[in-house]
């Protein structure tokens, strides 16, 4: 372990490529912490399942791209079929769930992310799955650093996406519908919105963001059938630590647990970095409880 | 249910539990894991359904138990009894002492954030696990072999976890109807009124995660010894199987009740048995939809479907 920090000091490029590679790989945790945040905004669900629409997603492109599809077309694609198994899901059980006390809405995404997660096992076998991009990489400091084609674009299109989502919440009608619902659904109710439908269409395009990110996520990295539950964790995360409705935060928050835990995995070795993952979210969680305690007696 | 029927039930399952095993051996293993899950389901209502605190990570008490017994039967050079004895004393308070740790950084921590919390740390515990070389890392340990007769070992470990699970619901039965039962219920009613009428909630809350940690670290390492080996993430910190079929059996049975984790955990193991095996490699596909129906449609679980039952022909009359 001080073997591995010692290295990052010896060479200073090796350290800047861990980082960099991380805060690539960073952006697809964002990509996916959006939906959350949307959704938890929106319905008020921490949505248990998010991690499987980001496999699912990643097994969308990589049919696509068996059946001979180019990898690059798999990504609308998978946001595409993402979007409408979103919309499935919200029809199938979400909205039975919706109004209902918050540990029921827990429990029953949590159900659904074991169900999607064994089909997922049954229907595409438990081996590791990988899709070449054909992007080339790029080297810096006489190859010290490489960075990958594929991850460079999924920086930039997380970024994009962040824009885009940003604008279409505050122009569009029914972003602003989305919004109204989120601040108060009964009133949105009385001035004639459609809550239902945005509820759906919400998380519709959380799963098509968690599609998105799931294509990127195989092209750029892995995927097999159990790394649900590792994404749900991320983005839940990135969500708390940004709060619910801030896009410029989710973007900062999930660069930054790609930066660190690729910092983590290099450090304590690939075989812990699941475990520090979740450690890192039960710290963050104790973290934010002592600070908010802390400020409650400086109140008294 | 009233106070002598109580007597009545308890008793034939204690006949069951004492006659069951010798009448029908061959399903001594089978009765041996219900009473497992019994526990399992009692005690993941005292914080679940008593407290309103909703645990994911109670396996995490479990796998110290197994683990803790293991290490234990490993290193101590005991004979297989006096080892078991002193792994299952040390598991208990390993677990006991984590349920104080994680207690007092994470039970301040409410709803949403305690369950999706104590989710991780359930699964943080298996990948330590799986990566440490002094349990075995991925590869999980092996215990020692039962010395008694063939036939010998279920019947032992199938009679131990009767006694524990009986003793489990007997402690249980004696907790709720104290002073410390009402102040679970007040803190899963109401938070904040709890702490202003004067409750002092943190060293509630820490005791009774103590006290159900205390009871799963003893069933695990007891499971341990029945299954002969433990992996880090399928026997020991099995959030998928364990950990999830707890939080089920509590709510099918009736959460918040004192009869029903015992009744989920019958109804869950016993079609379990019966039917899991046709389902053939499509059981975790099925226990998934299995968990989104009870927790949609049937959230309040059998006794609380009995209680509204009863309540709406009490009303009707």
């Amino acid at each position: 372990m001080l073997d591995n920090l010692s290295l990052f000091v010896q060479y200073p490029p090796l350290a800047f490529d861990v980082v960099l590679n991380g805060l690539l790989i960073g952006a697809i945790f964002a990509l996916a912490a959006y939906g959350m945040a949307l959704v938890w905004g929106v319905l008020n669900i921490v949505n248990v399942v998010q991690g499987e629409l980001v496999v699912l997603g990643g097994y969308v492109t990589f049919v696509a791209v068996q059946w001979g599809m180019p990898p690059l077309l798999g990504l609308p694609l998978s946001a595409a079929a993402m979007f409408c198994v979103g919309w499935l899901i919200y029809r199938a059980v979400i909205f039975r769930v919706v109004d209902r006390d918050i540990f029921i809405s827990i429990l029953a995404t949590f159900g659904l992310s074991i169900l999607i997660q064994q089909l997922a096992n049954a229907l595409f076998g438990s081996d590791v799955r990988t899709v070449d991009a054909d992007l080339g990489s790029v080297h810096l400091f006489d190859g010290m650093v490489t960075l990958a084609g594929i991850k460079l674009l999924a920086f930039a299109l997380a970024l994009g996406a962040g824009g885009a989502l940003w604008f279409f919440l505050r122009k569009a009608r029914l972003g602003q519908a989305i919004r109204a619902t989120a601040q108060d659904p009964r009133a949105a109710r009385i001035l004639g919105i459609d809550t239902d439908r945005v509820f759906a269409m919400t998380y519709a395009l959380n799963a098509a963001l968690c599609g998105a990110a799931g294509s990127l996520a195989v092209m750029a990295w892995t995927i097999h059938p159990y790394l649900g539950l590792p994404y749900t964790v991320r983005s839940f995360m990135v969500v708390v630590v940004a709060g619910v409705g801030n896009v410029a935060g989710v973007i900062a928050a999930g660069l930054g647990l790609g930066a660190l835990e690729n910092v983590a995995g290099f450090v304590f070795g690939v075989e812990f970095q699941i475990a520090f993952v979740f450690a890192l979210m039960v710290i963050i969680l104790v973290w934010r409880n002592a600070m908010a305690t802390r400020k409650r007696s400086h109140l008294e | 249910m009233s106070r002598i029927s109580d007597w009545y039930i308890m008793g034939a399952i204690a006949l069951a539990g004492l006659a069951g095993p010798l009448l029908l051996p061959g399903l001594a293993t089978q009765i041996a894991f219900l009473w497992l899950m019994v526990v399992f389901a009692l005690t993941w209502d005292m914080l679940g359904g008593r407290m309103g605190y909703n645990s994911f990570g109670n396996i995490v008490f479990f796998g110290i138990g197994c683990y803790a017994a293991a290490v234990v039967q490993r290193d101590a050079g005991l004979p297989y009894f006096e080892a078991l004895a002193l792994g299952l004393l040390a598991g208990a308070v390993c677990a006991v002492l984590a349920a104080v740790v994680f207690g007092a950084a994470m039970l301040g921590i409410r709803g949403h954030y305690f369950a999706i919390g104590t989710l991780g740390l359930g699964i943080a515990a298996g990948e330590v696990a799986a990566g440490w070389d002094y349990v075995g890392a991925g590869s999980g340990m092996a215990l020692p072999l039962y010395p008694g007769e063939l036939g010998q070992r279920e019947l032992f470990f199938c009679y131990s976890l009767f006694a524990l699970a009986a003793i489990c619901f007997l402690c249980c039965r004696a907790v709720y109807a104290t002073r410390f039962g009402l102040a679970l219920n007040a803190i899963r009613d109401d938070h904040d009124k709890a702490d202003a009428m004067g409750l002092r909630t943190t060293p509630i809350k820490i005791f009774a995660w103590a006290l159900s940690a205390f009871f799963l670290a003893l069933s695990g390492g007891l499971a341990a010894n029945m299954i002969g080996f433990i992996d880090p993430r399928d026997v020991a910190f099995a959030g998928a199987t364990f950990g999830v079929w707890m939080v089920l059996m509590a709510i099918l049975g009736g959460k918040g009740t004192l009869w029903g984790p015992v009744l989920g955990a019958f109804v869950f193991h016993v079609t379990q048995e019966l039917f899991w095996t046709w389902l053939l490699g499509w059981q975790r596909v099925a226990l998934g939809l299995l968990i989104v129906i009870i927790v949609v449609f049937f959230p309040q679980g059998i006794m609380g479907w009995l209680a509204e039952r009863r309540a709406r022909a009490e009303a009707g009359t």
